[in-house]
């Protein structure tokens, strides 16, 4: 099984293809990181325009602000959206891609179940969007912290604001970029599971994007026939509670209780459904491809 | 010895179409078993079978003598294929190439043995370029390096002579006979083209809509004794009517436009050249071929697929 793992790996890895999601963080990340080194003030300033009338901000206060930990949430909230299409352009790949090929029926005529295949190739595609993740954390978060410096962490909401102690934050940036990396596993095993029935990767690749926007849309629309029905079953709209680690527990004097989650019983609901999807899509691609004649 | 393949009442159905049907023949050890058969015969499809990529309808196939679908990794182990195209990753070298099949067949040979495999099949010089810069007979070759890297028992070669150049097709030809008479393997080849198998086989099997039309060894289907003389003169008709009324009338095969052909034995071919001369005939060439070309078609396209194609 090992063997066979670092033969997708090797074969991810020598495809340029597979740079390009790279490259593509790497230009988002920088191109956000020189603006706000640039212009960080007038971002915080539209970021307080809604709370003007409740804070007055210093120069040197919106320095403060404008800290890696804020810079790394920034980056988080606008890629994370855009993820799902650079894990589905490798995921998506994994079955098509061979078949497209026609490297599926030669490897599939050496001595290896059918299921361990299957299995051997999601893990690959995991191991792909960790790395993508990795890369992303490196980039965002430890890049940012280099570049602006470290400090207490303003969280915007909209129902205002709330700090977080410095030596409170950096935990909680792993466990999002953990559960992050959960979220964009399931979405890399509907690519996967899509990619069992099309012999070209262009088909998986679209069809996964289609269905992660027209899920977030739904998800993002306020439609209160949909609240309740389908919204809380579309992994879409849990993809996002990764935000959930940045919101705090306040005392009674309204100050954050370093270390405390506002609602963690809603992230580790979200994270179950994720999970669920993701051994639903994985099972289900398995299942598909073990019964299916190979033509290509 | 038991066979190394058998398959008995084999069946596939894609929908409502019958591919193979009930199918049966078995292959010797380290034989050259040609399987014959015209486009959409049914021999890739039962190849694929073979090879379990494709399930079959019903029926059973038995590998070294253990059944296919419950002894499957054991029985590839032993099996090296190449289906139709020997498609690999063309953004590797020959060499990764190579080793990835060897690593996927359970087994890590040194780069040496990889070298002396790439070697045997005229590729070690361009080991390290990438598939991608390879000739069609380059991947061909490399195809069928990568299905003998396991030292496997039985090659199934699914037209393994399709779009190479006549060089090509020799040196396939060349190391399928390399790998049956010289390494005592048992080769089963597919091929559309009777000159082919004809050329490498030790038996054969002729297939035609899913259906077994013939089985049996290429020295018994084939009757050396008989043969086809077609004959081009410079006036056909008045040649032909003169056969038709001489001792040579029942040698004469039905008509055609372009030449005349009668099946003789082959040690009546001297004496019908004299007749020929006797007869004043221009003749501008004689040709003699195996009948059993032409009993292939006769079984296999008793009508031709379009019209405009027919002598």
């Amino acid at each position: 099984m090992w063997t066979l793992l670092k033969i997708e790996l090797f074969k991810i890895f020598k495809r340029s293809r597979t740079y390009i999601a790279f490259g593509a963080i790497t230009a988002i990340i920088l191109l956000i990181q020189v603006a706000l080194k640039f212009d960080g003030k007038s971002y915080i300033d539209l970021l307080m325009n809604n709370l003007k009338d409740s804070f007055d901000l210093t120069d040197d206060l919106k320095v403060k602000i404008l800290n890696g930990y804020l810079i790394c949430f920034v980056i988080l909230n606008t890629l994370l959206i855009q993820m799902p299409l650079l894990v589905a352009l490798v995921a998506g790949d994994s079955i098509a891609g061979e078949a497209n090929m026609g490297t599926l029926r030669l490897s599939l005529t050496r001595p290896v179940s059918r299921t361990q295949y299957m299995l051997v190739k999601f893990a690959a595609a995991t191991i792909y969007t960790l790395a993508l993740l990795i890369w992303m954390a490196l980039l965002a978060l430890f890049g940012s912290m280099l570049i602006f410096g470290v400090n207490d962490m303003v969280v915007f909401r909209s129902d205002g604001i709330e700090q977080i102690p410095v030596f409170d934050v950096l935990w909680r940036y792993l466990a999002a970029f953990g559960f992050a990396a959960v979220a964009l596993t399931t979405v890399s095993s509907l690519a996967f599971f899509l990619s069992v029935f099309a012999e070209n990767s262009i088909g998986p690749i679209i069809a996964t994007m289609s269905i992660v926007i027209v899920f977030t849309i739904l998800s993002e629309m306020n439609i209160p026939i949909y609240d309740n029905t389908i919204k809380p079953y579309l992994f879409t709209s849990h993809m996002v509670a990764w935000k959930g680690f940045f919101y705090v527990k306040a005392d009674a004097d309204g100050a954050t209780i370093p270390g405390s989650i506002e609602n963690l019983r809603a992230i580790m609901k979200s994270l179950g459904i994720l999970i669920a999807y993701t051994i639903v899509f994985t099972g289900s691609a398995v299942w598909v491809f073990n019964k299916k004649d190979i033509l290509s | 010895m038991p066979p190394v393949i058998e398959v008995k009442d084999l069946t596939k159905n894609f929908k409502d179409i019958r591919a193979v049907d009930n199918l049966s023949f078995s292959v010797p050890a380290g034989e050259v078993y040609g399987f014959l058969g015209q486009n959409g015969a049914g021999k890739s499809t039962t190849i694929r079978m073979l090879a379990t990529l494709i399930k079959p309808s019903a029926g059973e196939i038995r590998l070294f003598g253990l059944d296919l679908q419950r002894h499957r990794k054991e029985i590839l182990r032993q099996v090296g294929a190449i289906i139709e195209r020997p498609d690999l990753y063309k953004y590797l070298t020959g060499l990764e190439n190579l080793r990835i099949f060897a690593a996927m067949s359970g087994i890590r040979p040194t780069t040496g043995k990889l070298m002396d495999q790439l070697e045997m099949v005229g590729l070690a010089e361009r080991a390290h370029s990438k598939v991608k810069t390879y000739s069609q007979g380059m991947k061909q070759r490399l195809g069928i390096a990568t299905a003998l890297v396991h030292d496997p028992q039985l090659i199934i070669l699914d037209e393994p002579v399709n779009g190479l150049d006549p060089q090509g097709i020799a040196d396939i030809r060349n190391l399928i006979l390399h790998l049956s008479k010289g390494l005592k393997k048992t080769v089963l080849v597919s091929s559309h083209l009777l000159s082919e198998i004809e050329l490498i086989a030790d038996s054969m099997l002729i297939i035609d809509r899913g259906k077994k039309l013939v089985e049996g060894k290429v020295n018994e289907l084939f009757d050396p004794s008989e043969t086809l003389v077609e004959v081009k003169t410079t006036d056909d008709a008045a040649i032909w009517d003169k056969l038709s009324t001489s001792s040579w009338k029942d040698d004469l095969q039905p008509r055609r436009s372009d030449r005349i052909v009668l099946k003789l034995y082959r040690s009546r071919v001297p004496e019908f050249m004299k007749a020929l001369v006797e007869m004043d005939a221009g003749i501008l060439s004689l040709n003699t071929r195996h009948s059993l070309e032409d009993y292939f078609l006769s079984l296999t396209s008793g009508q031709q697929h379009v019209d405009a194609f027919k002598d």
